[in-house]
């Protein structure tokens, strides 16, 4: 069966195919692990129970909400503390509480915001103005 | 009708889902089967069209789109819209698929105070037809972070540039609120313009509705009923490099955005969303108007046995002579001008 102008519908064809297939091509077969944020800073290894915030799972996908709900607790309405649902108090900061416990960004935050395609220090954007914490590589 | 058969459908779907997924638990199937299943309809559907397509031949140019065709050296030809050169043509082309110039053209036209034509300018229809296009496009290309180890150099800036109004956490995306009002006003116009009513099918209120269930599931899943992307990023990242497993514990949402996604693309290539591939073969795009520069040869002539008046008169030359008859080439014998026997 004759194909008219088979060579552009070929190239075009071609193309379509290639872009289609660019995730499988451009990873070349390789999945990078899933990441494994690290817990053993020195704040947390202290603690008898190692808990956050809220419960992981909560955290694990609700970690940036908090901060939003933080933040605007705290540039709008000049509230400093919160109280959790389990009755303990913290202060509602970025840099003084998340990051007093997490005080490892490039093995906590970080891990998982590269892996989710998040750049490091564009997104989240906070870091432009927040000041990470000093870690010793 | 259309509406509710069309809104029936998605709603089957999500529910068929919803119930695999929260009373079967079909994770896998969901999860692998059907996305496998669906690209492979996709590019296989695609390429079987564009070559049943280009299996019909189309010999002859059209001559008769909108613009001066090159004619008298000082008759100004509108070369862009009256293409005789392969790059004017590209020309052409690149404006179609990237700024919808057909579309552009859109009038509307009125009978206003009784036997009065009025046409106006009709830009919404080409607006939000453009707009959603791009909005689709990006929020396409964002998606790229889950199917790669490392962000392609061209997602990150797209990520900056979609989120820059910093709005809420994670920020909202401009393409998302753009996409969803883009589609929302195409449904919208197929039910409020009573022509547009008249003629829509199931086939045209389906892809929308479909379109704005993946568009709102898909911003649930970022802004409202979270699910653990990193789960999802191992998802598909397993696809893409054929490993497939299916981490525990995602949520129900991102199943049905997935799933409703494979039904887009399965259905893609056989349905009228198809014009992305049809607009490349559109012959009143891609042909320049050479009709008076170029011959143009049906391949469908089948070889005509044709009797020529010189064969004929070799014929019957010498019953015409005697007929009295005027003939071309006068009998050989007694031939008496030097020119005979020459054509
Ligand atoms: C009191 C110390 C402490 C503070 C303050 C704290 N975290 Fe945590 N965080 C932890 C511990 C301990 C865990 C591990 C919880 C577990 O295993 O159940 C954790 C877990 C997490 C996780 C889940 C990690 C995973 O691998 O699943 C995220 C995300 C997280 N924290 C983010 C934050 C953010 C954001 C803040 C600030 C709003 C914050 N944390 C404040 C101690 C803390
Ligand atoms: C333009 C600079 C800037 C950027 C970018 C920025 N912040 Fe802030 N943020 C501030 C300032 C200023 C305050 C007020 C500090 C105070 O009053 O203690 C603040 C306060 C906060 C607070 C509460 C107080 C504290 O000590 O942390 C939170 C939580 C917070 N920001 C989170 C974020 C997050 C999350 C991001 C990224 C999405 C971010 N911020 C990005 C400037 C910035
Ligand atoms: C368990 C993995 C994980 C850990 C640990 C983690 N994050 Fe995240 N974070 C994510 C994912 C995934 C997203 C992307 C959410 C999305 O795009 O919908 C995200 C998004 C965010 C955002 C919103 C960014 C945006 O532009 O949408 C902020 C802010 C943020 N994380 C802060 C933090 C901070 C601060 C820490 C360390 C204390 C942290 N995260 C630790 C997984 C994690
Ligand atoms: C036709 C194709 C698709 C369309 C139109 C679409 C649309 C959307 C939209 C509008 C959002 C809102 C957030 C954003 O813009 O990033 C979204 C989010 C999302 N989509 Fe899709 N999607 C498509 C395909 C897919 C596929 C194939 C996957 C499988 C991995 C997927 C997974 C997700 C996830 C996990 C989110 C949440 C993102 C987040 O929380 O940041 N989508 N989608």
């Amino acid at each position: 069966m004759k194909i008219y102008d088979g060579k552009y519908i070929l190239i075009g064809l071609l193309v379509f195919v290639g872009v289609i297939t660019f995730p499988i091509w451009f990873n070349l077969g390789k999945a990078a692990p899933p990441p494994e944020p690290k817990l053993d800073t020195p704040v947390i290894m202290q603690m008898a129970q190692k808990q956050c915030v809220l419960p992981r799972e909560e955290m694990r996908t609700g970690h940036m909400q908090i901060l939003n709900d933080w933040r605007t607790q705290v540039v709008r309405n000049g509230k400093r503390m919160y109280v959790a649902a389990d009755g303990k108090t913290y202060e509602m900061s970025l840099q003084n509480e998340c990051m007093r416990c997490h005080s490892n960004k490039t093995q906590f935050c970080d891990q998982c915001h590269t892996y989710a395609g998040l750049k490091l220090d564009s997104t989240p954007y906070c870091w432009t103005c927040h000041v990470p914490p000093k870690e010793t590589k | 009708m259309g509406i509710r058969f069309s809104l029936a459908a998605v709603v089957a779907l999500v529910l068929a889902v919803f119930l695999g997924i929260k009373a079967a638990g079909l994770t896998y199937f969901f999860g692998v089967c059907v996305p496998y299943a669906a690209i492979l309809a996709f590019v296989g559907g695609v390429v079987y069209k564009v070559l049943k397509w280009r299996r019909s031949p189309v010999p002859f140019r059209i001559a008769t789109t909108a613009g001066q065709q090159k004619s008298l050296p000082w008759i100004k030809q509108d070369r862009l819209e009256n293409p005789v050169t392969k790059k004017e043509v590209v020309g052409r082309m690149l404006l179609e698929v990237f700024l919808f110039r057909s579309l552009f053209r859109n009038t509307k036209f009125q009978m206003d105070q009784g036997p009065k034509l009025y046409y106006q300018w009709e830009k919404w229809l080409w607006l939000a037809g453009l707009l959603f296009h791009y909005a689709f496009f990006i929020i396409l290309v964002r998606h790229l972070r889950f199917f790669t180890n490392s962000l392609p150099f061209f997602v990150e800036p797209l990520e900056r540039l979609d989120g820059f109004l910093q709005v809420g956490l994670p920020g909202v995306y401009i393409t998302d609120a753009l996409f969803i009002v883009a589609v929302t006003y195409l449904f919208i116009r197929r039910i409020v313009i009573p022509q547009m009513r008249y003629m829509s099918l199931p086939a045209d209120y389906f892809p929308l509705l479909l379109l704005l269930t993946i568009g709102v599931t898909g911003i649930m899943t970022r802004y409202f009923t979270k699910v653990d992307l990193l789960k999802v990023k191992q998802l598909a990242m397993s696809l893409v490099t054929f490993n497939p497993i299916v981490p525990e514990g995602i949520g129900v949402i991102f199943f049905i955005h997935l799933f409703l996604v494979s039904i887009l693309l399965a259905y893609f290539p056989f349905s009228k969303l198809m014009h992305a591939g049809g607009v490349f073969l559109s012959p009143t795009r891609n042909q320049p108007n050479d009709s008076r520069i170029v011959r143009h040869i049906n391949p469908w002539n089948y070889p005509v046995k044709v009797h020529t008046y010189a064969e004929y008169e070799d014929h019957f030359r010498e019953k015409m002579v005697e007929a009295g008859l005027p003939v071309e080439k006068e009998l050989p014998a007694e031939a008496t001008t030097p020119q005979a026997g020459k054509e």
